[in-house]
């Protein structure tokens, strides 16, 4: 098993984790020490200042605004300063500022619905079918338009996504109902699906292995059911799976006209 | 409205007859009871759903024991609760324990009993108005209960209701309807507070000789008063799109279970969360600035010196005040929001937490040279300070945009807010009831029982909480019908057992609390004017006040917290006294 359990976090599987691990463990180590040095404070006052017969409270000068309390203020102003400039701000630009170009990466739509994930490639040709919620049917779930040259190749799944090994993966992430969220413990990854937006999600992951997809986000009674897989692959595994997922794509399915 | 001279004319007369003085009363003292009871009766009534929520998720699955068979076959087959039901306990939970529980009882209760007496007033500036906001606050109260029994039951999209699911789900439309006439009786008594602390202090109390708490409840007034609107509107533009036909939150081409949804769309969904939290994070410090003011007095008066730092506490209740405005999104950085405009809320995120680290650093050195009396309620107080702690040190991870994108939606964010609600606010309105009780009741609450009731309500309050933190970092989802469903939440599972229990425990402990409350009312001991020996004006009425409070106008002389003044003999001299 690989040495990055810590903390009770699950294993990265993803370029970003470190990343993001890093701010956890920083923080959570830091918010110890703090924690601690005030608990040995507090307990001394506790026990120093404590009621003793004969003994009475001594008042202080008043110090006005800027009095030594101020001190710990300063020292987590600074600390604040830092983990903002030095961390926050680069990390969250990487991942969610700056989408790779889908030129460059392998490309997947993901259409989440009461309860499930609909998984939507481009196929060979990298280019995504038209969509329409008029096509919307049982047997065509994210109602792909078969007619349009760019569907014949892609290939549509439920819950289960298949990613390539050391390759960004730009996800079109949305929604056909409700607000879902796209989460991946093990990419420390999540992203809410919002309908009526369509939002840039990117990933490389970098451990071969089979993850779960869960909803963060309350979407209706099943909520909790509403899980998929991730198999991230050797690439050519992957491209393996992709060709013969296409070449056995289903006749175009069309909505029947009463619905 | 009245002005401080004519009040005392207009209350000398305490109303006759049993409805008028104890039902539809217009004394602030006895409305104050009435928020007091009610809101401490919701606050059961909330915890009660979480007990339910917590069998399920230790033991999904598992006929809920004895009460299983008491519910409706349609809400538990079999004393199994369904997903429905589990998500509209949740719901419920998280509204009653918030705008029914905590909020009245911060405000409503403390700051109409108290507020009126520390400032020295005859009453409240609008005395019919109080009367009001409680008429509008236990029927909006019990039009939210009653919705468990009303066809479509109860709203089951979460206490922050975000659309589309609460449109689609049943059950919203009463939620809705509550919220409106609570929101508006806050907003009535937010204008009344804020009204009476501005014209109805007593002759010589100035804004900088107003006690902590008096500003804690100005502060939150004028929260309340600004962010409250906008939720009530945003509430009837909800209620809109699902009895009216209009979109303001519904997107174009919604498929909803394989159905084209019959909305016209073109809405925002995320303009309502925006309206929400712009709400609902100043909410927070609503819930939390007026335990912070119990908590100062009580450590003021227990520990027989002035606060330390007493301006910087004030400062600080004011720029978390009005820094609580500008925060409102770090709600909202995974939610499909531009992630440039994230940087923003992280950056005031991280400034908010200056001026609450500069108020508890104060309380803390404010026992520094005391002489620490340990009360019942000094120990409550002083629980306070480490419990809040924590709330506002696991505030960090969230509030940092990259770490917030792990974090965000698990079980982290339960522990940290309960962290900030639970041990910090109760623990610290907790403390108020044992330390103004004598005040309320002219009697005294056990010691001995007191004691049983804080040791074991902060042990068992940990034992629930404290595992969130460790199932977060382990990736599990909050709001989970069935956390067994998905692999990666069974590492922890035994923690949800540890949790359940402490609840149950939680529970045993406030027994003790119960008893003591109902019994110390008619059989406690006998307490005089001021038992505590402290500084403020409500101490130098008698207990309890009678109609008008004041004998005569008091006039203050002094500073808030004047403990063991030099050459002085008694090691406190009361705001009302003029000669050292």
């Amino acid at each position: 098993m690989n040495s990055n359990y810590s903390m009770g976090l699950p294993i990265a599987a993803s370029t970003f984790a470190k990343d993001i691990d890093f701010g956890l463990k920083l923080i959570h180590v830091a918010m110890l020490v703090i924690f601690v040095l005030w608990g040995i404070f507090f307990a001394y006052l506790l026990v120093r200042y404590r009621r003793r017969e004969g003994v009475a409270a001594q008042r202080e000068d008043d110090h006005g605004l800027f009095s030594t309390s101020l001190i710990p203020d300063i020292v987590v102003l600074i600390f604040e300063i830092a983990l903002i400039s030095l961390y926050a701000i680069p990390v969250w630009s990487r991942i969610k500022i700056h989408s790779p170009k889908s030129q460059e990466s392998n490309q997947v739509a993901l259409v989440a619905e009461q309860f499930a994930w609909n998984v939507h490639y481009p196929g060979p040709d990298g280019k995504f079918g038209r969509r329409s919620p008029d096509l919307v049917h049982f047997s065509n779930p994210i109602g792909l338009d078969r007619d349009d040259p760019a569907a014949q190749d892609d290939v549509v799944g439920a819950n289960e996504l298949h990613l390539p090994l050391g390759k960004t993966t730009l996800i079109h992430l949305s929604s056909k109902d409700v607000i879902h969220s796209f989460f991946v413990p093990e990419f420390r990854l999540k992203q809410d699906a919002v309908p009526g937006l369509t939002i840039p999600v990117w990933v490389e992951p970098n451990r071969v292995g089979h993850y779960e997809i869960t909803c963060a986000q309350l979407c209706g009674f099943a909520h909790s059911l509403m899980r998929g897989e991730v198999f991230v692959e050797n690439p050519e595994e992957y491209q393996g799976w992709l060709k013969a997922q296409a070449a056995q794509a289903p006749e175009p399915a069309k909505a029947p006209s009463t619905w | 409205m009245v002005t401080h001279d004519a009040a005392h004319d207009q209350h000398a007369q305490a109303p006759s007859g049993w409805l008028r003085a104890y039902v539809f009363s217009v004394d602030h003292k006895v409305i104050g009871l009435q928020y007091l009871m009610t809101s401490m009766l919701f606050l059961l009534a909330g915890f009660g759903l979480m007990l339910l929520m917590r069998w399920q998720l230790a033991f999904p699955g598992q006929p809920i024991p004895i009460i299983g068979k008491l519910l409706s076959p349609s809400l538990a087959p079999n004393g199994v609760m369904t997903g429905e039901f589990y998500n509209a306990l949740g719901a419920m939970h998280g509204t009653i324990m918030v705008f029914l529980g905590i909020v009245p009882l911060a405000v409503g209760a403390f700051g109409n009993y108290v507020l009126p007496l520390q400032i020295g007033a005859p009453d409240m500036a609008f005395p019919r108005l109080n009367m009001m906001s409680y008429w509008l606050y236990l029927p909006g109260g019990l039009l939210m209960l009653s919705s468990f029994i009303l066809p479509g039951g109860a709203a089951q999209s979460g206490w922050t209701s975000y659309p589309p699911l609460s449109i689609i789900n049943p059950g919203q439309t009463v939620w809705l309807l509550a919220m409106v006439i609570i929101i508006t009786s806050s907003l009535l008594g937010a204008i009344n507070f804020l009204v009476t602390t501005l014209n109805m202090r007593a002759r010589g109390m100035s804004l900088w000789r107003m006690p902590v708490f008096v500003w804690a409840q100005l502060v939150t007034s004028v929260l309340l008063l600004l962010a409250f609107p906008p939720l009530e509107a945003a509430a009837v533009l909800q209620f809109m799109d699902r009895v009216a036909g209009t979109s303001f939150y519904i997107p174009s081409d919604l498929v909803v279970l394989g159905l084209r949804h019959r909305a016209s769309g073109g809405g925002q969904p995320l303009l309502w969360q925006h309206l929400f939290w712009f709400l609902a994070h100043p909410e927070v410090y609503v819930l939390v600035l007026p335990p912070m003011g119990i908590v100062a007095e009580i450590m003021a008066a227990n520990t027989r010196k002035p606060l330390h730092g007493y301006k910087t506490i004030v400062l600080g209740m004011i720029s978390v005040g009005v820094m609580s405005f500008v925060v409102w999104a770090h709600h909202m950085f995974i939610s499909g929001m531009s992630p440039i405009l994230s940087n923003f809320f992280l950056v005031t995120t991280m400034i908010i937490s200056v001026p609450s680290v500069a108020i508890l650093t104060c309380l803390i050195y404010s026992l520094r040279g005391g002489s620490i009396r340990f009360t019942t309620p000094m120990l409550f107080a002083l629980a306070f300070l480490p419990m809040f702690g924590i709330g506002g040190l696991t505030g960090l991870p969230l509030g940092l945009t990259a770490t917030d994108i792990y974090l965000h939606d698990t079980y982290y964010v339960i522990g940290h807010f309960h962290y900030v609600v639970v041990t910090g606010s109760i623990i610290g309105l907790m403390a108020g009831v044992y330390h103004w009780f004598p005040k309320w009741f002219g009697r005294k609450m056990d010691d001995r029982l007191g004691r049983i009731h804080f040791w074991g309500t902060l042990l068992s309050m940990n034992g629930v909480f404290f595992p969130m933190f460790i199932m977060g970092m382990a990736g599990v989802s909050r709001r989970l019908w069935d956390p067994t469903a998905q692999a990666h939440n069974l590492t922890t599972q035994h923690l949800n057992v540890v949790s359940t229990a402490s609840a149950y425990l939680l529970l045993l402990f406030q027994a003790p609390f119960i008893y003591n409350f109902f019994h110390s009312i008619f059989k406690g001991q006998k307490s005089e004017e001021n038992p505590w020996q402290a500084t403020t004006l409500e101490w130098a009425c008698p207990s309890p006040p009678p109609h008008g409070n004041f004998e005569k106008p008091p006039c203050v002389y002094r500073e808030p917290y004047d403990y063991s003044p030099r050459g002085c003999e008694r090691d406190y001299i009361p705001q009302n006294v003029e000669a050292a």
